[in-house]
């Protein structure tokens, strides 16, 4: 559905998108994460057209958005960072110039209708944008994106300025959305991809340096991975017993849970599979594993260990090239 | 094209300018044409045309600053540029709204006028004159539009906008009094070519120019498609 080619964005000598390629399918929810500053936006605005990139090429359902651009604007839904709505209009008027503006095709006012009960502003429909609160001001930039029904639809932002509760809505509201159209939203918040989107693509400095499925963006991180077992039994022994296993780098003593286990922390490396291992040298000393899960293992570490790691290859390469 | 032509007559109305201009535009043709037919006791309309055009430095501006200007301070040309429209499209949207408020409101006052003088100074100006007149001033004003509109697109401060369109109108009203005095025949073609009151010249002696029709017309697209040029510059930058 959308396709993206080795797309370069340089201002002057900074390269704010640097060499990213790309591809979602129809009917993915994709989140774009990255720090602010990261090549998230201008990514998106590449893509619907409002910049264009220095080289590469961006297509929409095999439409090229620069060869084509009116035949691609026509297949997206946009919300910018900040929702381009004219303050002076109401939700009504602002709406229905939006279909014009789109040559929706749709019959306006049942199409409005519903747009309004999906995002949530019915009631405020008559009532003039810059009275609104941001909130609906959101949701209204919301609706503006969902007019015409286009198969992709790109969130920049989207829950930006909302309070909590609005947040958790948006959220869905999203979800549900990714049942019919191919969305792609980007956030700095972790745990919005992960309730919200189905991939998630890391951009840190212009580059992408992770695109994994949520349930697996653990394996995005380099290094060890962590997880918490509960075991009965002697402590000193079960810490030998842990350490002798290959790929076990670190384990440390929670203390005692609420049954008779105790619980341990332990660190791993994450290219060496130590469930089965650890199974089994349990058995043998007859030290029952009564829980074993992965810890630590919340978006924020992994996110700020795949940027910290890029940096560090980065430092490492710029070494080797000195050396050189 | 249409819906965006239609938001812009939208957003003049609901804001103080489109009044402001209709309300400043009559009240000044009104008080000039007073002045210069009806006080001076006479039916000839030419120095109330050639007055009326310097009005134009103030009145264009006013309608043609916050045309791009705002758009790109508040982020709202986002929905615009990412709309299956296109660039020229919507800048022939925005100039025509600015267009369409300036002349309707300009043929107006000049109905009044001409029935306030006929019936004031017991016989009617000379028709022809008077609508040649009011075509050819109602295309410079096109033409003025067209530099505001492209002033609008340089910059998102409505000041900048407005004050440059003020300079750069006034400096194309004021050509013709270089025109004589460069010596250098090439510029001197050069700078008659942007002076807009030489051509005018033609219709306040009562002249239907073809020519002029086509330059003030030239100058306008010429106008309209470097706006179109600055926004899809701004793109690659």
């Amino acid at each position: 559905m959308i396709e993206i080619k080795n797309i370069v964005k340089k201002y002057g000598n900074i390269y704010a998108v640097n060499d990213i390629s790309f591809k979602i399918d129809a009917g993915e929810v994709v989140g774009f994460l990255g720090p602010n500053g990261a090549g998230k936006s201008t990514t998106m605005n590449i893509l619907t057209g409002y910049l264009s990139a220095t080289s590469g090429s961006a297509k929409i359902d095999g439409v090229d958005i620069l060869e084509n651009p009116i035949k691609a604007k026509r297949r997206i839904g946009f919300l910018p960072e900040q929702p381009p709505l004219y303050l002076d209009m109401t939700v009504n008027e602002y709406l229905s110039f939006v279909c014009d503006l789109k040559h929706c095709s749709l019959n306006h006012k049942k199409h409005i209708d519903e747009i309004c009960e999906v995002v949530g502003i019915s009631d405020v429909r008559g009532r003039i944008i810059g009275h609104l609160s941001k909130g609906y001001r959101q949701r209204v930039g919301i609706a503006q994106a969902l007019v015409g029904n286009p198969p992709v639809l790109i969130f920049d932002e989207p829950t930006v300025g909302l309070d909590p509760k609005q947040i958790i809505e948006v959220r869905s509201l999203i979800r549900s959305l990714g049942k019919k159209h191919t969305v792609i939203l980007s956030t700095h918040i972790l745990s919005e991809v992960k309730a919200a989107c189905d991939r998630i693509i890391v951009i840190d400095k212009g580059k992408i340096v992770a695109d994994e499925l949520t349930k697996d963006i653990g394996r995005a991180v380099k290094g060890t991975r962590k997880f918490s077992a509960k075991i009965c039994g002697d402590p000193k022994t079960v810490i030998k017993i842990l350490k002798g296993i290959d790929g076990i780098v670190a384990v440390s003593d929670q203390g005692q849970s609420e049954d008779d286990s105790r619980e341990y922390i332990i660190e791993a490396d994450s290219s060496i599979d130590i469930k089965k291992p650890l199974f089994y040298a349990l058995c043998d000393a007859r030290m029952p594993l009564v829980g074993l899960s992965a810890a630590g293992e919340n978006l924020e570490e992994i996110f700020i260990s795949i940027i910290d790691g890029n940096e560090n290859d980065r430092r490492d390469g710029n070494a080797a090239d000195l050396q050189a | 094209m249409l819906p965006i032509y239609k938001r812009e007559m939208y957003a003049y109305f609901t804001s103080p300018i489109g009044y402001t201009f209709v309300a400043v535009l009559l009240a000044i043709s009104g008080a000039l044409f007073s002045v210069t037919t009806v006080w001076m006791k006479t039916t000839s309309v030419s120095a109330y045309f050639t007055i009326m055009l310097f009005t134009y430095t103030i009145l264009i501006p006013l309608l043609t600053m916050k045309l791009f200007s705002e758009e790109r301070k508040t982020k709202t040309e986002q929905i615009l540029l990412t709309s299956p429209e296109s660039i020229f499209g919507i800048v022939f949207a925005k100039f025509s709204a600015a267009f369409t408020l300036y002349a309707g409101t300009f043929t107006i006052s000049c109905i009044i006028n001409y029935f306030t003088l006929s019936s004031v100074a017991g016989k009617s100006p000379v028709l022809s004159q008077f609508i040649g007149n009011t075509v050819g001033i109602i295309l410079i004003g096109a033409a003025f539009i067209a530099v505001g509109v492209f002033m609008s697109s340089l910059t998102e401060n409505q000041v900048i906008a407005a004050v440059t369109t003020f300079g750069a109108i006034l400096v194309m009203l004021l050509l013709w009094l270089l025109t004589s005095s460069i010596n250098n025949p090439v510029l001197r073609n050069i700078v008659k070519w942007f002076s807009v009151l030489d051509r005018f010249a033609y219709f306040t002696n009562g002249i239907f120019s073809v020519p002029a029709i086509v330059y003030f017309f030239s100058l306008a697209l010429v106008f309209l498609f470097l706006t179109t040029r600055i926004y899809e510059m701004r793109r690659w930058n």
